[in-house]
């Protein structure tokens, strides 16, 4: 039983790590009705930054308490990550607007190699450690063990999703996204500045899944140049599992494909008598994008219930 | 090349005949003037150029995105290489099925098309309702699972012998002659390069007829018509699973037939050769090169495959005289050009470099038009 609440745990802790990036997909999905390929990349980038940040920062003398340091980093990789997320929208999709809608899914590619190949240029194609910043004492909770950082990653995550809901429901920008993904031509008749809001929503995106990169990083303890596309795809097979275009359906999706994921490869093995092993891991995220597409292509949620963004 | 000839008859032949000797003797000069790496290269662009030819049946003719294209070379390569090297022989041996093994070139080629076309048809099917982004990323996945496989089949019964891959392939024996041994005909010695070269223009050759042979046939128009507009093709009696279907299934198997070629002429495959990186170096040599027109393809295929190889020829040599050491990796500076030359490419020329007639009109309709056409879709979605 303990076997299965620590997977649980697992599984609860990197769904909602997929929650968060997945929102950035399901955002842009909402609004253009693009997968925006670089989400990915972006992530790895808010990950990256961070470690180099902090690494200079605390290489520089800079006395800091570990948890202040790392917010120090986030602070240098947000904005980066947030102007990334702009240019991108401007260079690689705005053009192609009305272009078939093969264009703006090949320059999406385009820029998430380009992400990735800069980024191996500037940090070479080796792991990085995240620097040990976090507490990471563990507790006992129901004969399972959970750390200080799963805690953390979780709380944080939750905070961030309901910033971002509220953000949603009751800004102006929020329902400013809000009609641009119902119906854009209505919307900016009623003086929505439609390219503003796209933007927006990119930026948005882009700042969540910097958070997403360090949780990440922190996670799993290192980060590289490269992970953003499996991660990225996870992320996605969320967004799409919870109803794509639905911010609760992302959020939904994220937790529950965490879950399957580490419940799944945990007993994987002793199910089948270890001929397949928890190295089929990665196939989870895979089979499950696939089922959900083809028997129920509009997610749990569905695009229509709830409200998209 | 074939399809743009229509001047008289005898010029169109004398133009055919000189292109024949120069694609004839373009391996020697090759091996004399660059070297022999470069005779290798010409033998891996024959390849590339099939199975972007594959790939431009999905996607360019039948318009479906296809990101897990690799997924198909692997299974041919796969098919080779077990059929062809010791490691299966253990299994195989006591068995009553010894026969696979060892088996003829023209048996184990239909082969390995016919089992990369059921790859094909297994992954169609249940995409068949999915179209543009969701049907790229469910074969994005699709291709991802086969690379997994590839990786972990090697328990608890080890068929593809995982990470390590399997080596010790035979080369390919044709009329009796292996092509490990270099043969002499008339003077001439022909190594095994060469004798690749010939073998994957035939092939390579081959596909192009059939390629253009579909393209003018009923299914290929179908596939056009299914690419321009599903529920119109549909109302002209296409049976569209069937022709999806056999869309994919056919760009399959020549991605089946080029991996199978692979496997024999590097000796070796592992699931490294197959990651999705491939797919969408194949991808963009399609898209670039201009979607759905032969020509543009084999352009975009020589094009993109022969990039990084001049890169690799003059990034290092050029780093060592500037700055002394080795900074960037040509392999990251081809990716990095790569990611660049697709956005480049499409959002200055989204039809590709060399596009059908038919289809540069399209993408150059009155901007008018395509403004109607996107209020209209804004208004609907």
């Amino acid at each position: 039983m303990d076997i299965f609440i620590q997977q649980l745990i697992n599984g609860l802790v990197v769904g909602s790590i997929y929650a968060l990036i997945a929102l950035g997909y399901t955002m842009v999905y909402g609004i253009l009705q693009l997968i925006n390929f670089a989400h990915g990349e972006i992530v790895m980038m808010g990950a990256m930054i961070t470690i180099s940040a902090v690494s200079i920062l605390s290489g520089s003398g800079v006395n800091l308490p570990g948890p202040l340091l790392v917010v120090a980093g986030l602070l240098v990789s947000i904005p980066i990550t947030m102007l990334l997320g702009f240019t991108i929208e401007r260079v690689a999709y705005r053009p192609l607007r009305k272009a078939p809608r093969l264009a703006p899914l090949i320059t999406a590619i385009g820029i998430s190699i380009v992400l990735q190949q800069v980024a191996v240029l500037i940090w070479k194609n080796n792991p990085r450690s995240f620097p040990d910043l976090l507490p990471h004492a563990s507790h006992d909770f129901m004969g399972a063990v959970i750390t200080d950082l799963q805690i953390l990653i979780v709380v944080l995550a939750l905070v961030v999703m309901g910033g971002l809901l509220i953000m949603v429901e009751k800004t102006k920008l929020g329902r400013a996204m809000r009609a641009v993904s119902m119906n854009q031509s209505v919307a900016s008749l009623m003086g929505v500045n439609i390219n503003y809001v796209i933007s927006m929503t990119f930026v948005i995106g882009s700042a969540l899944g910097a958070v997403a990169g360090v949780m990440v990083g922190a996670n799993y303890g290192l980060a590289y140049p490269t992970m953003g596309f499996m991660i990225g795809l996870k992320a996605f097979t969320a967004a799409v599992l919870g109803g794509i275009g639905n911010l609760a359906g992302a959020v939904a999706g994220g937790l529950l494909l965490g879950i399957i994921e580490s419940v799944g490869a945990g007993y994987l093995g002793p199910i089948t008598g270890g001929v397949l092993g928890s190295h089929y891991q990665d196939i989870f995220a895979f089979m499950v994008l696939i089922l959900v597409l083809v028997f129920r292509p509009s997610g749990l949620l569905g695009e229509r219930v709830a409200e998209r963004a | 090349m074939l399809a743009n000839i229509k001047q008289s008859k005898p010029a169109a032949y004398a133009g055919m005949a000189i292109f024949a000797v120069v694609l004839a003797v373009l391996p020697f000069v090759m091996g004399a003037t660059l070297g022999n790496t470069w005779v290798r290269n010409l033998d891996l662009a024959m390849l590339y150029i099939m199975l972007a030819l594959g790939l431009n049946i999905v996607v360019g003719y039948a318009g479906l995105l296809d990101l897990g294209y690799i997924a198909f070379y692997a299974v041919g390569a796969y098919v080779y290489a077990l059929l062809n090297s010791p490691h299966l022989v253990p299994m195989l041996s006591g068995t009553g099925f010894e026969w696979l093994l060892h088996m003829p070139l023209l048996v184990v080629l239909p082969l390995a098309a016919l089992l990369a076309g059921i790859f094909g048809v297994l992954l169609g099917s249940p995409t068949l309702k999915l179209r543009g982004d969701y049907l790229a990323i469910v074969t994005l996945g699709f291709g991802e699972i086969v690379r997994l496989f590839m990786n972990n089949l090697d328990r608890p019964i080890n068929i593809t012998n995982g990470p390590q891959g399997v080596n010790l392939i035979e080369p390919v024996s044709l009329f009796g002659h292996k092509f490990s041994q270099a043969i002499t005909v008339f003077g001439i010695e022909f190594r095994s390069v060469h004798l690749y070269y010939y073998l994957f223009l035939a092939l390579a050759l081959l596909i192009i007829v059939v390629s253009i042979r579909l393209q003018s046939s009923r299914i290929g128009r179908a596939w056009v018509a299914i690419r321009e507009d599903e529920i119109a093709a549909q109302a002209m009696g296409i049976n569209t699973r069937n022709v999806k279907l056999l869309a994919f299934a056919m760009g399959a198997s020549f991605g089946g037939v080029s991996g199978a070629m692979f496997a024999s002429f590097q000796g070796f495959v592992s699931p490294e050769s197959f990651i999705l990186m491939e797919s969408i170096v194949v991808l963009a040599m399609v898209v670039l090169g201009g979607m759905g027109h032969i020509p543009g393809v084999i352009l975009g295929a020589i094009l993109l495959f022969l990039t990084p190889e001049v890169l690799r020829d003059v990034v290092n040599p050029l780093q060592d005289k500037l700055i002394g050491e080795r900074l960037v990796n040509p392999e990251n500076l081809r990716m990095l050009l790569f990611g660049i030359a697709l956005i480049f490419v499409m959002l200055v020329r989204p039809e590709g470099l060399w596009p059908s007639k038919q289809r540069k009109a399209e993408f150059h309709e009155d901007d008018d038009l395509k403004v109607k056409d996107a209020e209209k879709e804004a208004a609907h979605g």
